[in-house]
């Protein structure tokens, strides 16, 4: 029996999928220019992972080896599909501002990778807690960065201006160079953090 | 004339102004790790420059003489990706077996194009902004260069970076992200090229 427990915090720490994996970058960093928009992004993404990591880990047994791959894609790619069209019914704004970063999550490396490494291996809850720590570890990143850029770069948060008129934003942070930039930072962050929890536990 | 002028403009955007790696955001995963040598990148950005052309003008003609007449429009994600996944097996197993040498050098590559988030944005963005055929094939050659310079570039600074003294907290791939981050700004210098 594996550590519930164990499995949730692991996709939040130690096996974050975006500062520690290295994967599925390109959406943190293209769609982080608004708050709201992290959001937006993390619940599309959290939508999928859960729905195919829970769909393939339900019928793993009956799935053949030689075909694991195709049948993982066509699962993800309806999720996507699924989303990409409920965002686009009720929220055109959203959207429009998210624009080809949602159809983009079929390839987001970290899904086919949980599929593939857990999902296809263990139980439909083991998954489950799983793609929830995974989806909570992607969104405490992307809205972390989100929130940083957001206030330095455009001087808001949620939208509401917070600077007084005299000081003006540093605007290269909602630029490209800002992303890459703050992400650096935290990856950094991350890593020392756990390298002291490693030391802890001895 | 007209169209030698929009071909200009596609190419230089795709290059520059709109570098998929640096103001796009795209095909990040392969940028950070590709880069370790001069070798690995040219490698890549040649195999993905071959897959993106020719996934684009399959997944044009697929879209436009098949799902269209359909009416099927909503399924482009999920056969997109099929084709190129489907495609990228095809082109390993012809060339293993027809030229073995072009094999080894592009082999290791090539299972990892499959998930390339460029291709599959570069198919979807040809359909979005409604290219004609002609001006799909030099957008996806322009989106490959700009890769592929993208992967020269950060990998010449990345051999050098071996012989400097990093700050602690940094090393590994935070410094790398901060290079990065550098060059974007050199890009966005560039976006006034093409207006």
């Amino acid at each position: 029996m594996i550590n519930l427990k164990q499995v949730f915090l692991r996709g939040v720490l130690q096996d974050n999928p975006v500062l520690i994996l290295m994967i599925g970058l390109c959406s943190v960093l293209a769609v982080s220019v608004t708050t709201v928009n992290a959001i937006g992004m993390t619940v599309a993404y959290s939508f999928v992972l859960i729905g195919s990591e829970l769909t393939i880990s339900a019928i793993r047994n009956v799935i053949p080896k030689t075909l694991r791959i195709p049948i993982f894609i066509i699962a993800i790619g309806t999720f996507t599909t699924i989303i990409q069209l409920i965002v686009k019914a009720y929220s055109p704004s959203l959207d429009k501002s998210l624009g080809i970063f949602i159809p983009l999550i079929v390839v987001n490396c970290i899904i086919i990778g949980r599929v593939e490494a857990f999902s296809s291996k263990n139980t439909v809850l083991a998954s489950l807690v799983d793609s929830l720590g995974m989806s909570i570890g992607y969104g405490i990143v992307i809205i972390s960065i989100a929130f940083i850029r957001e206030l330095l770069g455009s001087g808001t948060i949620f939208g509401f201006s917070v600077y007084p008129p005299f000081i003006k934003p540093m605007l290269i942070f909602v630029l490209p160079p800002g992303a890459f930039f703050i992400i650096g930072i935290e990856i950094a962050i991350l890593s020392a953090i756990n390298k002291r929890l490693a030391k802890s536990k001895g | 004339m007209e169209f030698l002028q929009q071909t200009f403009t596609v190419l230089i955007n795709s290059i520059f102004a709109q570098n998929f790696v640096f103001i796009r955001f795209l095909a990040l995963c392969s940028f950070v790790g590709m880069t370790t040598s001069m070798d690995n990148s040219i490698g890549m950005g040649g195999a993905v420059t071959f897959v993106t052309v020719m996934a684009s003008v399959i997944s044009y003609a697929l879209y436009y003489f098949i799902l269209v007449p359909l009416k099927l429009e909503y399924l482009q994600t999920i056969t997109f990706i099929l084709t190129i996944a489907v495609f990228v097996q095809l082109v390993e197993i012809y060339l293993k077996k027809a030229v073995p040498t072009l094999y080894r050098a592009m082999g290791i590559y090539l299972p990892l194009i499959a998930t390339n988030c460029m291709i599959l944005a570069v198919t979807l963005l040809n359909i979005t902004e409604q290219y004609s055929l002609m001006i799909a094939i030099v957008f996806s050659v322009g989106a490959s260069i700009g890769y592929t310079l993208a992967l020269i570039l950060l990998a010449g600074i990345r051999i050098k970076m071996k012989y400097i003294t990093i700050p602690k907290f940094l090393q590994g791939y935070p410094i790398i992200f901060i290079t990065a981050s550098f060059i974007a700004i050199a890009f966005l210098g560039l976006q006034g090229i093409a207006r």
